[in-house]
């Protein structure tokens, strides 16, 4: 089987995986980093994102092996010991979650949009969430918890 | 999915090459956007997969004199973030920021997409009403020749697109109803006001993929405005009818489109 080199929240790894194996397989399976989800598997819900060299992207639409080389985030790697990331404290503060399920996804876009601007308006973060679905329809909160967390990442 | 080999190709001669030793059975993968799903629902079984994604030389994107070229691997957020795409057709950055959804634009390339040439994509309604010029390693193919029907294109076995380059037009404008679900265009159209006089590309609405209106050409040439539209018959002979729209809606959408296009456009 080919082995893929990474790294994955700071830290290197190494694997084994079949050509076909999914990024978020290796991520939930191999490396136990079970925070990412998958919701759909036909790349429509975003439960499964994470950020490739700060991108966000859909782990469940991307090879393992296409990730050779990269830094790979996933929510767990956001959070500096106990200390939340700013967004993830947004998500806390404004109850930017229902049942929880969509919420590593919508964080990982969240923080994705917000560095690529950094005063967004709500409308943007409302299009910039266009491939984030809440099932349980949460959108209000998890619109302001975005916004409240990009005007804390501004400082 | 089933399983493949992977092939990580580090130059253009190195994907010519792995893909020639893979046979018919070899498939290109640029984003993965589009072949990932496929390969999941198993409509793809390549034996070979060969990755394009780790080739620097296909990502520039390069201004010339009234004109701009993008490497086939640009993905959709280069190409609509690319100050040189946004200065010299603002239409087409507009359209490449509303592919998909943020994810999908990370990863997503104009390449792939014309590639694949499916009926409902974004950009083949750019590179037919712009007139663009496909390039590919082996020639370059006029847009008018490029777009075969439904998934099919000009390109033979072992060819592989490079870049596109689209001359930049007088006026230009996208306008796309989405299916609320999918958000794939419904019915696209681009209108471009281009030296060679106007050309109006429909996208999401024809049975054959992507086509040029003759008639919304024809009324725009003597009169660029919205009103020039107006009166202009839109046959639903040859569009589609599914669960999401009849082909008398969708003839409808296209004279719609049309005009938010050409008001937009300025």
């Amino acid at each position: 089987m080919p082995t893929v080199k990474m790294t994955v929240n700071g830290k290197a790894v190494s694997a084994e995986v079949e050509a076909r194996t999914l990024l978020v397989n290796l991520l939930r399976e191999k490396l136990g980093l079970t925070g990412t989800h998958v919701g759909c598997d036909t790349s429509q819900c975003g439960a499964c994102v994470v950020h490739i060299d700060g991108k966000s992207v859909k782990s469940c639409t991307t090879l393992a092996l296409q990730a050779e080389g990269t830094k790979v985030t996933t929510i767990e790697g956001l959070a500096n010991g106990e200390k939340l990331h700013p967004m993830q404290e947004a998500f806390r503060d404004n109850h930017g979650l229902q049942c929880g399920f969509c919420t590593p996804g919508m964080v990982m876009s969240a923080i994705c949009l917000v560095k690529e601007t950094p005063n967004p308006t709500e409308k943007q973060v409302r299009d910039g969430l266009e491939g984030n679905i809440c099932r349980c329809t949460g959108y209000h909160n998890i619109v302001q918890a975005v916004l409240a967390g990009a005007k804390a990442m501004r400082g | 999915m089933h399983n493949f080999e992977y092939h990580r190709a580090g130059s253009l001669a190195d994907a010519a090459s792995a893909l020639k030793k893979a046979g018919e059975d070899g498939k290109l993968m640029a984003g993965g956007q589009t072949l990932i799903p496929t390969l999941k629902l198993r409509l793809a079984q390549p034996s070979a997969v060969i990755d394009l994604s780790g080739i620097k030389e296909l990502a520039s994107i390069k201004a010339g004199a009234g004109e701009v070229t993008i490497g086939a691997g640009a993905t959709h957020a280069a190409v609509a973030a690319s100050k040189d795409v946004q200065g010299k057709i603002k239409a087409l950055a507009d359209l490449a920021a509303h592919i998909g959804d943020r994810q999908v634009r990370h990863r997503g390339t104009i390449g792939g997409s014309l590639a694949n040439n499916d009926p409902a994509a974004d950009y083949p309604a750019a590179v037919l009403a712009l007139g663009a010029t496909i390039v590919t390693n082996q020639r370059k193919i006029a847009a008018d020749e490029f777009f075969k029907g439904l998934f099919e294109t000009a390109l033979k076995p072992g060819e592989i697109i490079t870049a596109v380059s689209f001359p930049a037009p007088e006026k230009a404008a996208y306008m796309k109803f989405a299916n609320p679900a999918s958000r794939f265009a419904l019915v696209g159209v681009f209108v471009a006001k281009t030296k060679g006089g106007v050309r109006v590309a429909v996208t999401g609405a024809g049975e054959s993929g992507v086509f040029r209106s003759a008639a919304l050409e024809k009324a725009l040439s003597g009169n660029f405005s919205a009103k020039a539209i107006e009166g202009v018959a839109m046959p639903a002979k040859g569009l589609n009818s599914d669960i999401h729209a009849s082909a008398e809606y969708r003839a409808h959408l296209i004279g719609v489109m049309a005009k938010r296009a050409v008001a937009a456009a300025g």
